[in-house]
């Protein structure tokens, strides 16, 4: 174990591998060491771990309908109570899960490249590429993410699937301006100029000694819009666009304990306590990867 | 043969030109400097061989070749640049080791490791730096690995953008040391940009006064250390920096 630590935190490296799994050592301590970021890190890892562990936590199957039982309320049988069709609320809040993370991980997957590419290269060219990329991503700024991704939900058609599309889509653009505002803070420092003058094309300056500059960046800055993804997300199951009944999706649940929020109040409460635990948890998460991986910091620590 | 020609190089930024006129020929093998105070285009002169300040007029050769504006891969392998500040010029987010072996992969060249090794040893930096980044070296030892960078493909040809002007005096010094032998051993043509007449004397055989973007004289380092300008400008430069007879950097 004592070897194992020496090997993580070794001076000099004396392998590739190494040196990265340093790295990686000392920006996971720094993380741990701040509680909120480490409390992040705890929520973030229990939604994952519901997810996936989800038939084997959950009580009752997510959408078997049991009549005799509705609108119990929390009980030691059912932690959460049930809705109107006698459906055990902590069952399809811990299903939930896996279509949160599923929103979550997929927006990212495609928003976060595409601004980022978008950024980068219209940072490094400028002149006429700029001014073209940045309007488009103006374009795409000025309008609400939310009234955007609904009526791109509204065009393609309600459903899980192109609920993320939409959200994606709108969820690119400022990733695309950080990308730029970075870009542009260090396209004609001596380093890039190095690579340039060793023969490297734009594509590979871009990819190799570019990107790897915004990436910290954009991560937190994607960290931190978790919480608006998943409550963009559930506001579209909330309008009845995003997930369709009976997928067990916290917004579209909420939306159907609605109509009994004054006399039941746990039907809409216990999917609103879901979404407030994951949004503050990729938060904290958020903030304490900013203090660790900042480029303004992270160099020097 | 020549190893740098300049057939009456115009240099601009966009605007107004900040170089005018500089026709130059320098030797293989040999060690130029241009000296002159800020602002006197000796930089520029420097940036439009290497490829970085693409607006000029006139020509450019580099043994033999004609240059073209943007930097190319060809070229690359030929002249290669040190610059000024090493804490500029070294990638913050790469190790030693990736930035050495950026340029072998972009000229998809092998043995990474063996020569990353080999060149470290040759600028004098122990191999326990090799995965260390920018952050966690001296600006020496970042110098040394900026050469080594340099060098990596190979040049012919190295255009020295005041390599030592950001470092203390002794590691001044080293590094002067080191640019010395590496000449020696490698038979390197050095273009140097300076405003230190003490490393001229040091490091050059012949070195041109620049001023206003213009070349005012070219002389031999032998009227520079006797002080023997006959320009009146080189003359005042001289005297401001207070001779260069006792070469500072011949200690270490």
């Amino acid at each position: 174990m004592a070897g194992a630590i020496d090997w993580l935190t070794a001076d000099s490296p004396a392998s590739r591998l190494q040196a990265r799994a340093v790295r990686i050592w000392a920006i996971g301590g720094a993380l741990m060491r701040n509680p909120l970021a480490a409390l992040g890190i705890a929520i973030v890892l229990v939604l994952i771990v519901t997810a996936a562990f989800a038939p084997w936590i959950a009580p009752y199957p997510p959408i078997g309908q049991d009549l005799g039982n509705r609108l119990l309320p929390p009980s030691a049988m059912h932690w959460m109570g049930t809705d109107e069709l006698g459906r055990d609320i902590f069952s399809r809040v811990v299903y939930g899960a896996r279509i949160t993370l599923l929103i979550v991980i997929l927006v990212a997957v495609i928003a976060a490249p595409v601004g980022l590419i978008v950024g980068a290269v219209s940072g490094y060219f400028g002149g006429w590429i700029d001014r073209v990329l940045m309007g488009l991503t103006d374009m795409f700024l000025s309008m609400p993410k939310l009234i955007l991704a609904l009526a791109f939900v509204a065009a393609l058609g309600p459903g899980i699937e192109n609920a993320i599309i939409a959200i994606a889509i709108t969820a690119w653009p400022p990733y695309a301006r950080i990308a730029r505002a970075e870009t542009l803070t260090f396209r004609n420092s001596e380093f890039i100029d190095a690579v340039r003058l060793q023969g490297a094309s734009s594509g590979r300056i871009i990819v190799r000694h570019v990107l790897p500059l915004c990436v910290s960046s954009t991560i937190v800055r994607v960290t931190l819009d978790m919480a608006g993804i998943i409550l963009i997300a559930a506001g579209l199951g909330f309008l009845g666009l995003g997930a369709q009944p009976p997928l067990p999706e916290w917004g579209a649940m909420i939306s159907r304990g609605r109509s009994f929020i004054l006399d039941q109040w746990w039907v809409a409460t216990m999917p609103g306590f879901a979404i407030i635990v994951v949004s503050l948890g990729f938060c904290f998460l958020g903030d304490g990867l900013r203090d660790v991986l900042d480029p303004k910091q992270g160099g020097k620590s | 043969m020549t190893a740098i020609g300049l057939r009456d190089l115009t240099i601009g930024y966009g605007g107004d030109p900040v170089v005018h006129g500089v026709t130059l020929d320098i030797a293989e093998g040999e060690s130029f400097a241009l000296v002159g105070e800020s602002g006197s285009g000796k930089s520029t002169v420097l940036k439009a061989i290497a490829g970085l300040a693409p607006d000029w007029s006139g020509a450019i050769t580099v043994l033999g070749q004609a240059r073209g504006h943007r930097p190319d891969r060809n070229f690359a392998r030929v002249c290669q640049m040190v610059f000024q500040d090493p804490y500029g010029s070294l990638h913050p987010r790469k190790t030693v080791d990736d930035t050495l072996a950026e340029p072998l992969a972009i000229h998809g060249i092998g043995e990474h490791a063996d020569r990353v090794v080999d060149m470290l040893a040759a600028v004098g930096l122990d191999r326990r730096f090799r995965f260390r980044f920018p952050h966690q070296l001296s600006g020496g030892q970042r110098q040394r690995v900026a050469i080594a960078r340099a060098l990596m493909l190979e040049p012919k040809v190295l255009l020295l953008d005041e390599p030592t002007s950001a470092l203390d005096v002794s590691v001044q010094a080293e590094i002067l040391n080191l640019l010395k032998r590496l000449r020696r051993e490698r038979n390197l043509t050095y273009l140097m940009v300076t405003h230190n007449l003490h490393v001229v004397a040091f490091m050059c055989e012949r070195l041109a006064v620049m001023r206003h973007g213009r070349i005012v004289e070219t002389a031999d380092v032998d009227r520079l250390r006797q002080g023997t300008f006959d320009n009146a400008y080189s003359r005042e430069l001289y005297a401001a920096s207070g001779g260069a007879g006792a070469p500072i950097a011949a200690a270490g």
